[in-house]
């Protein structure tokens, strides 16, 4: 055990060099609307992510008003902590030191993750981006974030991913696809990772059987998280967008009355 | 008359026996006649006074929940989005207002230049302007750093660094400005301090001189002809119209209620611009270990931000780095001359030859392509046009005196013209 220890120890440093691609990232629609969405995201996080990923700047009570979770039901079933109460912020309690020592990175605060990244699709696909890499420490890569520190998570909800190569049809510049000249058979080349996503296949396949959830039902859970952490980042959103409708509603009818009040006014004018 | 009428001019004598307050009012709201003919582009002085005063209130709201400390900075800005009552909607105004600020003063001063307005006898005019901006590009840098993101760090590093380039001395110069040997905590101290009280003090008395210098010699209008040359029996302009309360009423009102609805429309359903008006990577909390991709000045410094990278041999022995800097410095210096490069005897372009106009006209377009490339990594060919652009921008201030020597003006009428 405590050679194990001492090796992951030393991988540390090729951890800390993990950097991120160009992979594509996937459409995804935020719906701030849907509470259900919202509340299934805040369940999902606070009994996987937040061990690590603290939301600081946020408190469990706004959490829970915005969302409609009842406070008893949050303390009930989504605080873990029974020193912690409704108005806190929702903190961890890993320190930085240990998490560095254990991930080669401190794991990042997400309270402004999805602003971080210009939008929800980030974490969208990273999270449906993890495949088997027998190379790296927790024995998984991403596709979005190359060599992460972070382990698979949600593998017991996804199952495992394999990095697969396809064989594609080659196209030429004018995007038509090429034949051989002598046999007048369509050539093919292999494509892997981003290059074969960005021709619309997939470079990763599951692992039949090894998830507890089926792809289209953890596809949901990670748009439901992904959803939450949009949420969270600015949890005013909705309510901006509802005042300013009325503001913009009101300066119309002003912009009417102070016009007819002007145009008494410019008659001097002339 | 009734007693309270009575009362209020009994009172009214009181006082201006004491301070001018009548006087002040005639001559600087109701006595005081705008030409008649104004247009679209005269909006944006009243609309760069709404915004300061936005500026104004809700930073004094925006500091009472602000904790400029290292420590703190950014989990402050996430307490005043979160749990402060309506704290988001005065940073919104205030981050919103910052840009508009620009919006509206770079038009402003596109006016200017249009219609000559920098021309005899309005030299003071300009030249606080001048001041003005470059007063409001240091208070947008300081404001900028106070959230303290990582790109508000970076950024921050990036332009005190530019002192360092000065020869000589400039290291020793930087760590002065910094009041320490990176940034950090004490630097925001001191920015805090600037961005709040030294800053915006400067700016109001700039302000104010800008005010009287304009009232003493009376506004421009887009014919540049002089209104008080025709004066009515009473003395009053005949092209004048009193700016209190027919212009303010008739004229500005209904166009600061238009001003209010666009920055509105961004306020409350754009707040971030697409990252222009608050950029992604401020999002995470200062970190002097962590380079974010880009390192890119907020949109409206991004024209001289352009011109700064567009120097890249070195010279005379000196660096590159310190070209760039007197590039960019001789950028912001040269409008300051102005009045005394533009030789022409009209002063708007409805009556200037086609020299000046074509000389504005690409001065605008290399303005706004060296904004772009201000916001992107550079390339060769990208440094090569930013390298024209800056070219442009500095021909149409050093040719001036000799284009509008040359060029065929228009002939002037006497009085304004009503489109």
């Amino acid at each position: 055990m405590r050679r194990l220890l001492t090796a992951f120890v030393l991988l540390l440093p090729m951890i800390a060099l993990a950097s991120e691609s160009g992979y594509p990232l996937d459409e995804m629609e935020p719906d701030l609307h849907d509470k259900a969405s919202l509340q299934r995201g805040a369940k999902t996080y606070l009994n996987y992510c937040m061990g690590c990923h603290s939301l600081q700047y946020q408190r469990y009570i706004r959490t829970a008003d915005d969302l409609g979770i009842p406070h008893d039901l949050m303390l009930e079933h989504l605080i873990f902590d029974p020193n912690v109460q409704i108005g806190d912020l929702m903190e961890n309690s890993m320190s930085i030191e240990s998490s560095k020592n254990w991930f080669g990175a401190a794991p990042p605060d997400l309270t402004l993750y999805s602003k971080l990244k210009g939008g929800p699709e980030y974490v969208y696909t990273y999270l449906r981006g993890f495949y088997e890499d027998p190379d790296r420490p927790f024995g998984v890569n991403n596709t979005v974030f190359e060599n992460v520190g972070m382990p698979h998570v949600l593998v017991e909800l996804q199952g495992l991913q394999r990095y697969v190569c396809k064989q594609v049809p080659k196209l030429t510049e004018n995007g038509t696809k090429t034949r051989d000249r002598k046999t007048l058979q369509y050539v093919t080349e292999e494509k892997c990772g981003a290059e074969l996503k960005e021709i619309g296949g997939s470079p990763l396949e599951l692992v039949e059987g090894t998830g507890t959830l089926t792809p289209e039902e953890y596809d949901q859970v990670v748009y439901d998280l992904s959803n939450f952490l949009y949420y969270i980042a600015e949890p005013v959103r909705l309510e901006r967008q509802r005042i300013g409708v009325y503001v913009l509603l009101f300066l119309a009818f002003f912009y009417v009355l102070t016009y007819l009040l002007g145009r008494e006014y410019k008659k001097d004018f002339h | 008359m009734s007693s309270i009428q009575q009362s209020f001019k009994n009172f009214m004598n009181w006082v201006d026996q004491r301070l001018p307050v009548t006087e002040t009012y005639e001559k600087h709201l109701s006595k005081y006649y705008a030409p008649k003919n104004f247009n679209f582009w005269y909006y944006f002085g009243v609309f760069a006074f709404v915004v300061l005063v936005n500026q104004l209130l809700t930073g004094i709201w925006l500091t009472m929940s602000y904790d400029p400390t290292g420590e703190g900075a950014f989990a402050s800005i996430e307490y005043i989005m979160r749990d402060v009552q309506y704290g988001w909607m005065l940073r919104y105004m205030h981050s919103t207002g910052a840009s508009a600020f620009f919006v509206v003063v770079y038009i402003h001063m596109f006016r200017g230049l249009m219609y000559g307005s920098y021309q005899k006898p309005r030299e003071l005019i300009w030249l606080f302007g001048m001041l003005i901006y470059v007063a409001l590009m240091a208070e947008g840098f300081f404001g900028y750093i106070l959230p303290w993101g990582n790109m508000s760090f970076w950024g921050g590093q990036v332009i005190v660094s530019l002192v360092g380039a000065i020869p000589f001395v400039g290291e020793d110069l930087a760590v002065w400005v910094r009041g320490d040997f990176n940034m950090s905590g004490v630097t925001l101290n001191r920015f805090f301090a600037l961005h709040v009280a030294l800053v915006p003090l400067v700016l109001l008395v700039l302000v104010v001189l800008h005010i009287l210098a304009l009232h003493e010699v009376g506004s421009n209008n887009p014919d540049g002809v002089d209104i008080k040359k025709y004066p009515d029996k009473d003395g009053k302009p005949l092209d004048g119209i009193p700016f209190h309360p027919d212009y303010t009423i008739g004229h500005d009102l209904p166009g600061i209620v238009l001003f209010l609805f666009v920055f509105c429309a961004v306020m409350f359903f754009y707040p971030d611009g697409g990252g222009y008006l608050i950029e992604h990577a401020n999002y995470e909390p200062a970190d002097p270990l962590k380079t974010p991709d880009l390192i890119a000045p907020v949109w409206y410094y991004t024209p001289f931000y352009s011109m700064l990278r567009a120097a890249t041999f070195p010279l005379f022995g000196l660096d590159a780095k310190f070209w760039g800097l007197v590039v960019m410095a001789g950028a912001i210096a040269i409008p300051f001359v102005l009045p005394w490069l533009d030789k022409s005897p009209v002063k708007s372009i409805r009556y200037k030859g086609w020299g000046s106009r074509i000389f504005l006209a690409l001065f605008v377009i290399a303005f706004f392509v060296l904004g772009y490339l201000g916001t992107v990594h550079p390339t060769p060919t990208k440094t090569l046009i930013a390298q024209v652009c800056t070219g442009i921008y500095f021909a149409y201030f050093l040719f001036m005196p000799w284009y509008t020597r040359v060029e065929k003006t228009r002939p002037v009428p006497e009085r304004v013209t009503l489109g």
